[in-house]
């Protein structure tokens, strides 16, 4: 006896590519189509800057202007007039150092926290991995972070040379990508949990741009760890932002307070925010627009 | 051959009003009056508790199952709010159903907008490639048919402008070019050749019907061009009140929903916001002793009343109508619009009004005719409603001869004068 074809196909016609249902499992967070979408998220990228900075007269200079003017203002502000404490340290690095790394966590932060409102019309049109939005904001701050910590690095040169006895952590250096995922994985879980939050309840947009200013003064960017007393120590670092800003100063700078033990803390605080702030945007964009 | 969708028992809910009381501050207090068993303090006496979520729930989408085959075009047809976008999201995955399911075979791009995610700062060249992604196409797919895409467009010495600069004509045609090269093996179509010159639609037509007969491709096709669907889609499913009313023969079924006349038939507002901009609140159809109606004689006045609101505050001081006129199969008739005019500027704030146009004579030939309203302020459109009237046009004796004209040749009749010279 031989088997037809036909006597196959009942099985073979269940093969769906793809099936439409109410909700999907939460866990089901579809990473393999968003890296079959990855040209997206590269695109996205490119689109950014190149709107960003169409029709400016400096352009992408700008991306280096807005860290020095701030750290002109901190040190004027923060060291000379208020000379707060900077671990020994020249006050225009520790600031610079500070400001840097704050501002990728923060623009993370900021900016994928609009990610469903400020896309509601694109989302509502077309399908695609709405994670690829968030994503590509990351990517499209490292770069600005990299070029801003370029100039940082020119900086640590210039004051070497001039004398200024820098001293730094080599094993540490290696450890800065790590460093830098970390937060990047913290500013995408605050983002995200604060988007999908946000189809919901439009007031949590004012809470973020003014929080992410509050939380700064609660990371040590205009002050080192050191100068805090130690009963409010533990209170500092419950902030996961706390070890990695330092670590970066002690691994760039030489003068820092931090242990592998904080660090790994962070690092676990970022890997289950991310899950979580996942695992909330996978439910959110199946229906919201129904809400917006 | 075989299935490539099937839609099983698919139903969506909306819920009118609200969703959630849109602030935080609010749902503690509903949550924290729970909490004790008190009753929703947010909820008016009398007003039935659905947890801290008030309006009602309406079913744009109820128990609809249906497949479609391999390289099927299907037209879809219904009137407003009967559940034809709905069902496109929930296919493109925009929104997810509330129930059922659909089992789909192949790669689904859905067309709901031409353009979508354009950057007015890039070129051509970078709008291409981000639109390609966001439809869905990789890099390597979009190098491939660049060469196509432009040469479909005719943008060739445009391709590294920014599309700001673009005429709007240029700009659609690069979008839809796009859009017709996706190498999807569904595709789904909503309303989008509304835009663009006709010469354009009519290539994009084609363009679509080349597809779907030689490759093999299935294509859904949401619209009011009844024109099109005919020509596009042998079978069509209408819908109404969110469930499927019929599924035949395109003509068949346009037949079918042309017979039921909708003056007023439908409530216009029930899908959107009541609170936003100025909206359509009626549009009918009059005789000239002012009476509703669905029929016009051959050569009588067209009477269109469209009434609007204003919310307080929102009035529109030098109201912009514009009117479409399509035949149900021919296209599009033509157009009236206030914006070629001079009309009176109202100074003083108020609720709502009539807007009447008379079209005296109108010379249109006997046949389904429906209607596209418009009605905007300077200088943008607050609202319109696609198809929202639809009227017959009867014989009449126009030429006093006994002998009306011939209905089949186009679209219009004409007064013309004769004349005879023996030359020889």
């Amino acid at each position: 006896m031989t088997i037809k074809p036909s006597s196959i196909t009942p099985q073979t016609s269940e093969n769906w590519d793809l099936i439409i249902q109410p909700q999907r499992n939460l866990l089901d967070l579809r990473l393999g189509e968003l890296w079959r979408y990855r040209d997206l998220v590269l695109l996205f990228v490119r689109r950014d800057f190149v709107a960003a900075y169409k029709q400016t007269i400096l352009g992408p200079l700008w991306y280096l202007i807005q860290p020095l003017l701030t750290t002109i203002t901190f040190t004027v502000i923060f060291g000379r007039i208020a000379s707060l404490p900077t671990d020994g340290l020249p006050q225009f690095l520790f600031y610079m150092s500070g400001t840097v790394i704050w501002s990728y966590f923060a623009e993370c932060l900021n900016k994928t926290s609009n990610t469903f409102v400020q896309n509601a019309s694109l989302f509502g049109k077309v399908y695609f991995p709405r994670m690829a939005v968030p994503v590509s904001i990351l990517i499209s701050n490292l770069i600005t972070f990299l070029m801003q910590f370029v100039l940082f690095l020119g900086f640590v040169v210039f004051f070497i040379l001039r004398g200024t006895p820098i001293h730094m952590n080599w094993a540490w250096v290696a450890l800065s990508p790590i460093l830098v995922l970390m937060m990047a994985g913290l500013g995408l879980g605050f983002g995200i949990i604060i988007s999908s939050l946000t189809t919901k309840y439009r007031d949590l947009r004012f809470l973020v741009q003014f929080g992410v200013q509050l939380l700064m003064y609660a990371t040590p960017v205009i002050y080192p760890v050191s100068s805090i007393p130690a009963r409010f120590q533990p209170l500092l670092q419950a902030n996961p932002m706390t070890p990695i800003v330092e670590a970066f100063r002690f691994a760039f700078l030489g003068a820092g307070t931090v242990s592998p033990g904080q660090l790994l803390y962070s690092f676990l605080f970022m890997v289950v925010l991310v899950f979580i702030g996942a695992v909330i945007f996978n439910r959110v964009e199946q229906t919201f627009m129904d809400t917006v | 051959m075989g299935t490539v969708i099937s839609v099983e028992h698919l139903s969506k809910a909306y819920r009118l009003g609200q969703i959630g009381t849109g602030t935080f501050a609010r749902d503690l207090e509903v949550w924290w009056a729970k909490l004790r068993g008190k009753p929703n303090p947010l909820l008016k006496i009398g007003q039935e508790d659905h947890g801290n979520r008030d309006g009602e729930i309406i079913w744009a989408l109820k128990d609809v199952s249906f497949t479609v085959e391999q390289g099927e075009v299907l037209g879809i047809i219904g009137r407003n709010g009967a559940g034809k976008s709905t069902l496109l999201k929930i296919l493109s995955r925009i929104t997810a159903p509330t129930e059922g399911r659909v089992k789909v075979k192949g790669r689904i791009a859905s067309l709901l907008e031409v353009g979508t995610g354009f950057h007015p700062e890039l070129t051509g060249r970078e709008n291409i490639y981000l639109n390609g992604a966001i439809l869905g196409m990789s890099r390597r797919e979009i190098d491939r048919k660049f060469d196509e895409i432009v040469a479909f467009a005719e943008i060739e010495p445009f391709i590294d402008t920014p599309v700001k600069r673009y005429s709007s004509g240029m700009y659609v045609r690069l979008a839809f070019a796009v859009a017709a090269h996706l190498d999807a093996e569904i595709l789904l179509v909503d309303e989008v050749l509304a835009v663009g010159d006709a010469e354009f639609q009519k290539k994009c037509l084609g363009k679509m019907g080349e597809v779907s007969s030689q490759e093999g491709r299935t294509v859904l096709f949401v619209s009011h061009n009844m024109a099109a669907v005919v020509n596009l889609c042998p079978t069509s499913i209408f819908l109404e009140n969110g469930t499927i009313k019929l599924r035949e023969q395109s003509s068949k079924v346009i037949e079918e929903y042309l017979r039921v006349p909708s003056v007023e038939k439908i409530d216009l507002n029930e899908y959107r916001p009541k609170w936003a901009l100025p909206y359509i609140t009626s549009v009918k159809l009059v005789n000239a002793r002012g009476e509703n109606t669905d029929t016009v004689p051959m050569g009588s006045d067209l009477i269109i009343k469209v009434k609007y609101s204003c919310p307080q505050g929102r009035h529109l001081s030098k109201p912009f109508l514009g009117i479409t006129i399509h035949h149900a199969s021919r296209g599009t008739v033509g157009g009236l619009n206030t914006r070629r005019v001079e009309l009176r500027r109202i100074d003083r704030p108020y609720h709502s009004a009539t807007l009447t146009c008379v079209v005296p004579h109108v010379p249109l030939l006997q046949g389904q005719y429906t209607v596209d309203i418009w009605l905007g302020d300077e200088p943008k459109d607050v609202d319109a409603l696609m198809g929202c009237l639809r009227f017959s046009v009867i014989e009449a004796d126009v030429y006093e001869s006994g002998r009306p004209p011939d209905p089949r040749i186009g679209v219009v009749y004409f007064h013309p004068r004769w004349e005879i010279e023996i030359e020889d």
